[in-house]
């Protein structure tokens, strides 16, 4: 187990030393993330109400659009050289490989949320700061989730063409049930008009997407890579 | 107990079938060229050897254990038909990853030993994107060999390699049948493998035709092998 935990870090310590140098997906991510909440800003005109009522839902479809752009490099990055072939076939465990990746990727997209994060309460005017530690517990467990099944879905389509498209079309459908979780108890946070029933529904929501996806992914992972 | 155990092992892509119940041993310290006409499925019988790949049916064995048993994965070395290193970490960096994940004591020591093996040392800490093709192979057989494996499963490989890149391939391949490591190698570059091999396989259609020793008749005519063993074009 130690020896797994080891080698995805070194999974992870790489992947994100190859993404810092080339910012491949980072820079698109980011970007993306960027534009869209400023055009968005200047789309509509909305009242205090419509725009705390909207927050959550636009934050997260921005950062599940942008978290796509990350998790798509994942095992893509692999390919060139064929250097999947080598990972799958050092010692190091199919798990330990996912859960390095998802770990970066992670990281990846948590970077862009905290570029992103200010912009969107600069451009629609909300005081995020104020519940700063309930929202970063919401967006690592929603992160979490998203960098989780994308990281899988990017080694199921590694080897697919037009595996770019196919990603998003397996992913949202999967990151429903997280998103409304997501959305609801971030539009509440942002707000401050949250019941206590709902936060911990929302919680609970999160906290089983995650448990129960990363614990798929990590016992699906060796079949998925070695068919 | 042979070093590699193949028995009855098919393998398809779709409904067609790359392995059609390949049967082979290789004994343990043996060199053994795997031969065979494009399409024969050398490459498809290597990666599964490796660990890259499944059989449907049939049992593979390296060192007494299933390919895809961990135990057997640090003591096997692959070299593929991509180079398998990292264009945007230098050469120590994508050795040192190599050789902490295939669990090694030193890792350091070992990459910067294996750059000098390989004549890398004076470029360790340049992009593997910005060398020359003949360094970036040289890079992918210090890699391959980095962890001194017991088992080698190299598949054509001599196939675009630059003279020094052949030279130092050369080298450590001695080194390692010194070793008694055991060596399995596709190839289509007949004379190369015979001068290497002590043992030869003949792959048509998915089927081991032949397997043995080399012999005098193989050295002799590097065509002999497919015209007594070989179906008929």
């Amino acid at each position: 187990m130690k020896r797994g935990f080891l080698a995805a870090f070194s999974i992870a310590r790489k992947d994100l030393r190859t993404e810092l140098r080339t910012r491949e997906s980072l820079n698109a991510s980011a970007s993306f993330a960027l534009v869209i909440l400023v055009l968005f800003s200047f789309a509509f005109d909305l009242d205090r109400d419509s725009i705390y009522a909207i927050s959550g839902g636009l934050l997260w479809l921005v950062y599940s659009f942008a978290g796509a752009l990350i998790v798509n490099r994942s095992f893509a990055r692999e390919l060139p050289n064929d250097c999947l072939d080598i990972l799958i076939a050092s010692p190091a465990p199919a798990w330990a490989l996912f859960l390095g990746k998802t770990v970066a990727a992670f990281l990846l997209l948590i970077i862009v949320e905290a570029i992103s994060l200010p912009i969107f309460g600069l451009f629609y005017n909300i005081n995020w700061t104020t519940s700063f530690w309930p929202l970063l517990a919401v967006i690592t467990l929603a992160t979490w989730g998203i960098t989780v099944v994308g990281t899988a879905f990017s080694a199921v389509t590694v080897n697919v063409r037009l595996r770019e498209l196919m990603l998003p079309v397996l992913l949202y459908p999967i990151l429903i049930p997280l998103l409304i979780a997501a959305m609801g108890m971030t539009s509440g946070l942002l707000s401050g008009n949250i019941a206590g029933a709902d936060r911990g529904q929302y919680l609970r929501q999160l906290v089983a997407f995650d448990a129960i996806y990363t614990a798929l992914s990590l016992y699906m992972i060796e079949f998925i890579l070695v068919v | 107990m042979p070093a590699v155990a193949v028995d009855r092992v098919w393998k398809y892509f779709g409904d067609y079938p790359a392995l059609r119940g390949a049967s082979l041993s290789v004994e343990r310290g043996a060199c053994l060229a795997l031969l065979g006409r494009n399409g024969a499925g050398k490459t498809t019988l290597l990666r599964i050897l490796a660990g890259l790949s499944k059989a449907a049916q049939g049992e593979a064995l390296v060192l007494g254990s299933p390919a895809r048993n961990e135990g057997v994965r640090r003591r096997i070395g692959y070299l593929g038909h991509g180079i398998g290193v990292y264009d945007d970490l230098s050469a120590f960096e994508n050795l040192l990853l190599f050789g902490r994940l295939m669990e090694m004591d030193h890792p350091v020591q070992a990459a910067e030993s294996a750059l000098e093996r390989v004549g890398l040392a004076h470029v360790k800490d340049g992009l593997a994107r910005e060398f020359s093709r003949g360094m970036r192979q040289r890079l992918a057989i210090a890699r391959a060999f980095l962890h001194h494996p017991e088992v080698l499963f190299l598949d054509e490989p001599f196939t675009s390699l630059d003279d020094r890149a052949i030279a130092v391939l050369q080298t450590i391949l001695a080194e390692a049948r010194a070793r008694q490591s055991t060596i399995v190698m596709s190839t289509h570059q007949i004379r190369e493998a015979m001068d290497l091999a002590s043992d030869v396989a003949l792959l048509e259609r998915g089927k081991i035709v032949h397997s043995g020793p080399r012999t005098a008749e193989m050295m002799a005519d590097p065509t002999w092998l497919y015209r007594t063993f070989g179906e008929p074009q």
